[in-house]
Parts: structure tokens; C-alpha cells; sequence
């Protein structure tokens, strides 16, 4: 190889130049300048407290390329057979907390009158469905643990269609890469189409028995108790297949997108 | 005369390179517990890093793999070259509470090349705390696929504040080891340039 040829060349030379005194001199000072301005970026370290995932500099690409590496690790990891341990009805936590991105006062209002889910994308049935038509499919209820990113957790029961059953129904691509989730509070999420076979991935109608009530997400939210909190999506309007990653409110921002537990 | 160093390069990389690790787990990990206190106080934001819980997560979820690479060859390294043998082992009673004693009464001598008892158990201790905080770091990132793990260090909730203790175990054994080089500072430099053994260090000294 021609390169490699040329480095053994300048090697050769390297090894033969013999330096002057003063030029050895200014050698070692080259080198030591070189030496501080290392230990200058140590002490910039201070400086990247600022690195956040949203200015798009050199760090925050390396921190999103990390962030998709270990989108890969966590989907080798997940089995589609372990399930989530459940808990008895005396271990739920009450009440079960309130979250979202925005107060409790900003839950959107829906009318469940004129309600319907949207299905599009990579599906052979794209007619809308309404709760009742959803109450007909074979129902499934789990009391889960739900983990959310800040590191808190609460038990909560939620019961409703698996979503496995729905996708089936509306004959989706289940070889397709992502379930993808629209709501009515402009939220968004989406889901590797492993976590959405999951047994215990539910469409939820319910939370402990009786129908979501707004805080909790109503009338539809997606139960995913393999996933941190943030990807359980409420107020749920639409679902699509995709090939293409559809992304999600705190997934676009910077929280990893696999979220895996 | 091949002269050999008071501490092998691989052990002087692992060692820095872990040192860079762990300042950015622990400023990520302190500002994840911000978002979730366990006790009632938080660390102050000067002291984290990642701007917000995303950007936290994000530096500790990337060095998290740092750390591990970089600590399985430590530890290979330790084990194969029987590093671990010759510098931490053994340690005998008689000797801890001699050094301990002399230790705290700020009479303990240092000796090149040698480990004291009281060092030499300390460097074990930290070497089970890293364990621990790794354990349980995977643990409460994946409490679902590795549930068993979970349970036994006795649920989520308490696996969370196991990776707490042993992050603070660390964090102590940190503040010891600082001292203690700026009590003797002639020990850093051989930690970047290798050192030299010094020959009447003779068999019982490390390399």
C-alpha cells in the first residue's frame, strides 16, 4: 500500500534527524505547551455542565449516538416473554399520582360522545373505532408497577384491550419496526414493535375497575409496564404502523428513546 | 539493569481513565437524584451535569459503559497478573489494627512501593463497593428484564437506595484518598509517570 509505504519513509527520516541544542530546546517547549493545553481541557471538563442535548455541538452528538446505541442494547435485552411482576389489590398505591408535562388544570377535555381512535399507516382496516366497539374485544387487567424517568414509582391496576389483540384486529404489518401514538394534549410517543406485542402492553379503558378519569388519561392510554412512565401516552386519538421511528414528546428532546425497564 | 515501575501502565491507565468516569457518574448520577429525592436534601446543580434529567441520563448512561469496559480490564488485569495478589493481599489482623492504630494517631509511615494493611483494605472495600454500584445500577435500569436481580437486593424501591449507599461508599473512599495524597504528595507523580521501584523495596513490593 502506498500510504503505508510513505509512513515507514518518514519514520526512516524521523529517526536519522539529529536536532541542535537550541532546537531540542524549542522541541521540548512545543511539547510542554502541548502538555498544558491537555490539562487546559481537563479544566474545561467545567464547561460541558452545560452539555444538555440541545445545542448540537460535538458532545451532545456523541451523547445521541450513545443515546441510539443503547436503544439497540435494550431491544436485545427485552424478551417478549418476561413478564412484569404484578402486585395485589392491598399493594396499589392511593392515590396513584398525577403526571404529565403540564399541570393538572391543563388535562384536555374530551367529549366522549363523538370519540373515536384513528388507525392509519401500515394496517389492512383503517375504520376508526369507537369505546364501545374497543370494550368488545377481549379485555386483560394488571396491577403493575409504574416507573417513571425521575426514578419515583407507584402500583397502580389498569385494565383494558391488549394491544397485541387490537393489532391483530385491524390487521396491522406486525413486521413492521413501530406502533406510533397521537393524543388530544398534543403529546406523542411511540414504541418498538416487540413492546407492543407484549401480553401486558394494554390499550387501557380502565384504572381499578372502573373507566380512566381525565387525570388518569381518559378515555384511552397506552399501559406499557416495560417501559419508564413517559412512554405510556394518555388521551390517546390515534395509533399507526410505521417503518419509520416516530419519535415522542420526551424522546425528540433527549430522553432515550427505547426506555425499556 | 531493567529498572520496574512502582505501578504498571495498565493500572496507571485504568486508574485515570476511571478517575474521569467516575467525576461524570457521579455529576449525572447526583442530578438524577434530584429529580427523585431519596432523603431530604439535593445536590447542589453546581456539582451536575447534563443541564436537565435528559442531559443527565444521557452522560450517565454513556460513561456507564466506559466504566465497565474499563473496570473489566482492571479487574482482568488485576486477576491475571497477579497485581492483586502482590499489592492487596495479604492482610492480617495483627497488622490492620497496628496500621489503624498508627493510621489515626497520624503515625503511619509511607512506605514506597508497599500497601499498608489499613490502604489495603481499604482498596478492597472500594473494589466491593464498585461491584455493588454496578450490580445495582443495572438493577434499577432494568428492574423488569432482570427482576431477579431486584429481588434480591429486596425490590425496586430498596435497589435504588443499595446504588445510593454504595455511590456513597465510593464518595467517601474518594475524599480519603484525595487526603491522603495531599498529605504525601510524592505519590502522585508515580501514578502518571510509573515511578521507579526502589531496590530495597525488594519481594514484598508491588509492580
Amino acid at each position: 500500500m502506498p500510504g503505508k509505504m510513505a509512513m515507514t519513509e518518514v519514520r526512516k527520516t524521523v529517526q536519522r534527524i539529529r536536532l541542535e541544542p537550541a532546537q531540542q530546546l524549542e522541541l521540548e517547549n512545543i511539547q510542554r505547551r502541548h502538555f498544558l493545553r491537555a490539562g487546559l481541557t481537563v479544566g474545561a471538563m467545567s464547561m460541558l455542565t452545560g452539555c444538555n442535548l440541545q445545542d448540537g455541538d460535538q458532545v451532545d452528538k456523541a451523547l445521541w449516538a450513545m443515546s441510539r446505541w443503547n436503544d439497540r442494547v435494550q431491544a436485545w435485552l427485552f424478551s417478549g416473554h418476561k413478564l412484569a411482576p404484578t402486585f395485589t389489590r392491598a399493594q396499589i398505591t392511593t392515590p396513584f399520582p398525577f403526571n404529565a408535562y403540564y399541570g393538572q388544570d391543563d388535562i384536555p377535555e374530551v367529549d366522549l360522545a363523538s370519540y373515536s381512535l384513528a388507525v392509519s399507516g401500515r394496517v389492512r382496516d383503517k375504520a376508526p373505532w369507537t369505546l364501545e366497539s374497543l370494550r368488545k374485544l377481549p379485555q386483560r387487567s394488571d396491577i403493575t408497577r409504574l416507573i417513571c424517568v425521575e426514578g419515583w414509582s407507584a402500583i397502580g391496576q389498569w385494565g383494558g384491550v391488549p394491544l397485541k389483540t387490537f393489532l391483530e384486529h385491524i390487521g396491522a404489518d406486525t413486521t413492521a419496526k413501530f406502533v406510533g401514538f397521537k393524543c388530544a394534549d398534543r403529546y406523542y410517543s411511540s414504541l418498538d414493535m416487540p413492546t407492543a406485542l407484549h401480553p401486558q402492553t394494554l390499550l387501557a379503558l380502565d384504572y381499578a375497575d372502573v373507566a380512566l378519569p381525565p387525570k388518569y388519561g381518559y378515555p384511552l392510554r397506552v399501559r406499557v409496564p416495560t417501559k419508564l412512565g413517559f412512554k405510556n401516552p394518555k388521551h390517546v386519538v390515534e395509533i399507526f404502523v410505521s417503518n419509520d421511528n416516530p419519535g415522542g414528546y420526551w424522546e425528540d428532546q433527549g430522553y432515550n428513546w427505547f426506555s425499556g425497564i | 539493569m531493567r529498572q520496574k515501575k512502582l505501578h504498571p501502565l495498565p493500572i496507571r491507565l485504568t486508574h485515570w481513565l476511571n478517575a474521569v468516569c467516575m467525576v461524570c457518574m457521579f455529576m449525572s448520577g447526583w442530578a438524577i437524584y434530584n429529580a427523585s429525592p431519596l432523603f431530604s436534601f439535593r445536590f447542589p446543580v453546581s456539582v451536575t451535569v447534563g443541564g436537565w434529567l435528559g442531559g443527565a441520563l444521557a452522560w450517565h448512561f454513556a460513561f456507564m459503559w466506559l466504566l465497565l469496559i474499563n473496570g473489566a480490564i482492571y479487574v482482568l488485569y488485576g486477576a491475571v497478573s497477579r497485581h492483586f495478589k502482590r499489592a492487596l493481599l495479604p492482610i492480617g489482623l495483627v497488622a490492620l489494627k497496628r496500621d489503624l492504630t498508627d493510621a489515626l494517631r497520624l503515625r503511619l509511615v509511607h512506605e514506597k512501593g508497599v500497601y499498608n494493611a489499613v490502604q489495603r483494605l481499604m482498596y478492597w472495600m472500594v473494589l466491593a463497593a464498585g461491584a455493588l454500584v454496578v450490580i445495582s445500577g443495572v438493577a434499577i435500569w432494568k428492574p423488569i428484564q432482570l427482576q431477579e436481580l431486584v429481588a434480591l437486593l429486596g425490590g425496586y424501591d430498596s435497589a435504588r437506595y443499595v446504588h445510593f449507599g454504595a455511590m456513597a461508599m465510593i464518595a467517601a473512599f474518594v475524599v480519603i484518598h484525595l487526603a491522603l495524597v495531599i498529605l504525601v504528595p510524592k505519590t502522585l507523580l508515580p501514578m502518571i509517570t510509573g515511578g521507579v521501584r526502589s531496590l530495597d523495596a525488594g519481594e514484598n513490593g508491588h509492580d
